[in-house]
């Protein structure tokens, strides 16, 4: 780990992708950002061609630590976040035991800290044990050492529409905000893949969208009757899109995030058989993936969040129905979002800063990130180089896991370095 | 033709007319007092099942006995994980033996498919899950084949309608697939709770009423419903399953003269076919059984090398 003291000017990089400048880093600071800046004191980083954006948030990663450090552990997850970009990853509740109770949020935050690699901050669970009966303790979580304010059972909806209620009601004391895993359970009992024509053909149980859009349109009421805040975790389909658009539409307090593989694949995919391809809420179809970029292009959708969710090898080299779900992302994201966002023409960079570090930050409640590239912002930075194209070569990830449905895919980009407050976690596209 | 059969798609016309007119062949040995050629002698064929079938599994044991292979019968019940091995050590286990074919039924859909990219030898899948049985596909095409008089032909213009819980159905998505292939017109009727969710984008017509279909049927291919399904709600009752959608003697009237009745086994008899139905001279249930075991022979010998080894 760097010194964070060190004074570094980053030569020629875009802010933004805009003109060329100078960012001139001291004391965990940006302390200007300019032409021709200069310290002899300074270590100098050549950047020119590489675009400059705020440190990448994401709001939905699960480093499954404490319980299943077979899979990742937050020492393993925060230096894949880092070479992805990242400097802040929420680190999701269904670890074992579960995070809901002050206890174990301060444990993954304090072992976050020691990582060091990005900031982690901790999501609380919604319900006692992800059971789904009774709330857990959600204020001693955000009274906290770990300050927790995003809560969600993710993996499990709160599908009770009471609870739901009282989750959201409750949350306001301290500025929370709920994160709804949409999933109708018994419309998704056994259920496998995207409902539609391939999952028919291949005979695997269906997973309607429906199953999603009633969840979302049922929360988006309550949240507007209430008045809290709710975040809809990993949309996948055009429906409920729509459905997010409508409720934005009425000044309700709803945001949304999707994940870069909803972004990118499709349920046809699945005629491999191959579990890879396998994910909670599932691969969709090309008219959902059209959708959710034109929701992700015009603000419908806020934000994209990882949903990384490693798996040991044992639990995805099996027969599709017994396979674990879930893809890893964090070492991919930024990519699969440049050939999906910046590629079509949907998106600048401006919008990918946005997307992936302005509004997580502000979702998540975290003041130290999302700021913008301006003197006095903290130095939590990202220089990535657009240009490059290569395969994915997930043996070279840093996540303990390989379950990413990206690999041998051309992907452009390459994340050269990250800074957290002023430090390198990341220099030459490996870890500092 | 493809080294596996998984799919009934794997099959062009000419595979699945080349299968069914070997399986004639090999048919007629079956009439002789010695019912063996030693086509695939010093071959080794396994039957690696996941599911309880004994009849699948005694005609595929029967088949490759009667070309003289080696048979390893490899039951495996219940899932994978958890419980024992993983798939894919069993798959390296099987290759260590040097399994030549790998027979499997799983109840998993596409682990036929998964077993493919761990094994060597040729894979047949003897059914998986809700996916296909493509074998059953083949005998009952045979079977039409031979109770039409279609000689060495295909089955262009045959008008076959299947009923019943096509959702679950891997019979059902074979069969419509191979048939087709086969230029015969499918129909599929059942409770609209039983198709699967763009049933449309299938090469078959699709309807609910099975007394508007019967008269313009020459095959009726009943699908066994299982009662679990009427506590999942696809429909209220047996008996009022029965009255929609089962075959009894009255239904059967409606058939045209020449209309022959077929069922995949095991019969559910009194819910989807009556026994006086079952039991009549225009079912092919028995027939069905005895040409699996030609057709499966058939399909040993020409993915095992056939033609190949004789040179």
């Amino acid at each position: 780990m760097s010194d964070s003291t060190a004074t570094w000017v980053i030569k020629g990089a875009r802010p933004l992708g805009g003109e060329p400048a100078d960012i001139l880093v001291r004391g965990g600071m940006i302390e200007e950002i300019g032409p021709g800046l200069g310290d002899p004191a300074a270590r100098v980083l050549e950047a020119g061609g590489l675009v400059a954006l705020p440190g990448l948030v994401d709001l939905h990663t699960h480093l499954r630590e404490p319980g299943r450090e077979d899979a990742e552990t937050v020492e393993t997850g925060t230096r894949a976040a880092a070479l992805g970009g990242f400097t802040a990853v929420h680190a999701m509740a269904n670890t074992d035991p579960v995070a809901d109770t002050a206890g174990v949020v301060e444990q993954i935050w304090r072992l976050g800290r020691h990582a060091g690699h990005c900031d982690v901050q901790p999501v609380g669970a919604v319900t006692a044990g992800l059971g789904g009966t009774r709330l857990a303790e959600l204020g001693a979580m955000a009274d906290s050492a770990a300050r927790v304010r995003v809560f969600s059972d993710d993996g499990r909806c709160v599908s009770d529409a009471v609870l739901m209620r009282r989750a959201l009601e409750y949350v306001k004391a301290f500025d929370g905000v709920i994160a709804q895993h949409a999933q109708e359970p018994r419309l998704t009992e056994g259920a496998q893949m995207n409902e539609g024509e391939a999952s028919g053909r291949l005979g695997l149980t269906g997973w309607p969208a429906v199953a999603e859009e009633a969840v979302i349109a049922r929360d988006c009421l309550l949240a507007a009757h209430v008045g809290s805040s709710l975040h809809v975790c990993h949309v996948s389909t055009a429906g409920s899109v729509e459905i997010i658009r409508w409720a934005k539409a009425k000044g309700w307090q709803v945001t949304a995030e999707v994940t870069p593989h909803h972004l990118l694949l499709t349920d046809e995919l699945a005629a491999s058989y191959d579990p890879v391809y396998k994910v909670n809420p599932p691969l969709r179809t090309g008219a959902d993936v059209a959708a959710l970029r034109e929701g992700l292009a015009d603000g419908t959708i806020d934000c994209v969040a990882t949903d990384h969710a490693p798996h040991p090898l044992e639990d995805k080299e099996t027969e599709w129905s017994t396979a674990a779900f879930g893809m890893t992302g964090l070492e991919t994201a930024l990519r699969v979002v440049q050939e999906a966002m910046i590629e079509t023409g949907l998106l600048d960079w401006a919008g990918v800063a946005d997307r992936m570090s302005v509004r997580p930050a502000a979702i998540g409640r975290l003041s130290g990130h999302g700021n913008p590239l301006l003197a006095g912002s903290p130095a939590n930075l990202t220089l990535y180089d657009p240009a490059p194209r290569a395969a994915v070569d997930q043996r070279a990830h840093a996540s303990m896991s390989r379950n990413t449905p990206f690999a041998g895919m051309l992907l452009p980009g390459l994340v050269v370095a990250t800074f957290l407050r002023g430090a390198p976690t990341v220099l030459d596209g490996k870890l500092a | 033709m493809n080294r596996h059969l998984i799919s009934a798609a794997d099959l062009t016309r000419d595979d699945a007319l080349l299968i069914l007119d070997t399986a004639d062949e090999l048919a007629r040995m079956a009439d002789r007092p010695i019912k063996k050629l030693p086509t695939l002698r010093g071959r080794t064929v396994v039957n690696l099942f996941y599911e309880d079938s004994t009849r699948t599994r005694i005609s595929f044991e029967a088949a490759a006995k009667r070309l003289s292979a080696d048979v390893i019968n490899f039951s495996a019940k219940g899932s994978s994980v958890g419980k024992g091995e993983s798939l894919k050590d069993t798959a390296q286990t099987l290759e260590a033996m040097g399994a030549d074919a790998v027979v499997i039924r799983h109840s998993a859909s596409g682990t036929p498919h998964r077993l493919a990219g761990w094994v060597r030898g040729s894979v047949i899948n003897a059914g998986d899950g809700a996916h296909e049985h493509p074998t059953q596909a083949l005998l009952d095409a045979f079977t039409m084949r031979r109770r039409f008089g279609r000689g060495t032909g295909a089955l262009d213009g045959l008008r076959v309608t299947i009923v019943g819980d096509v959702l679950h159905s891997r019979v059902a998505r074979s069969n419509v697939l191979l048939l087709h292939t086969l230029g015969a017109e499918v129909m599929l009727v059942a409770p609209p709770t039983l198709l699967p969710i763009a049933v449309e984008t299938w090469p078959c017509a699709v309807g609910y009423d099975l007394n508007a279909a019967l008269p313009k049927s020459d095959v009726v291919m009943m699908l066994r419903v299982q009662q679990e399904r009427m506590n999942a709600a696809y429909f209220p009752s047996v008996r009022e399953y029965s009255r929609r959608y089962g075959l009894d003697a009255a239904r059967m009237a409606q058939l045209p003269e020449h209309a022959i009745v077929m069922h995949p086994g095991p019969m559910n008899r009194g819910v989807e076919i009556a026994a006086e139905v079952a039991d009549s001279t225009r079912s092919t249930i028995v027939e069905q059984v005895t040409n699996g075991v030609s057709v499966r022979m058939a399909v040993l010998y020409l993915l095992l090398g056939g033609a190949g080894a004789e040179q």
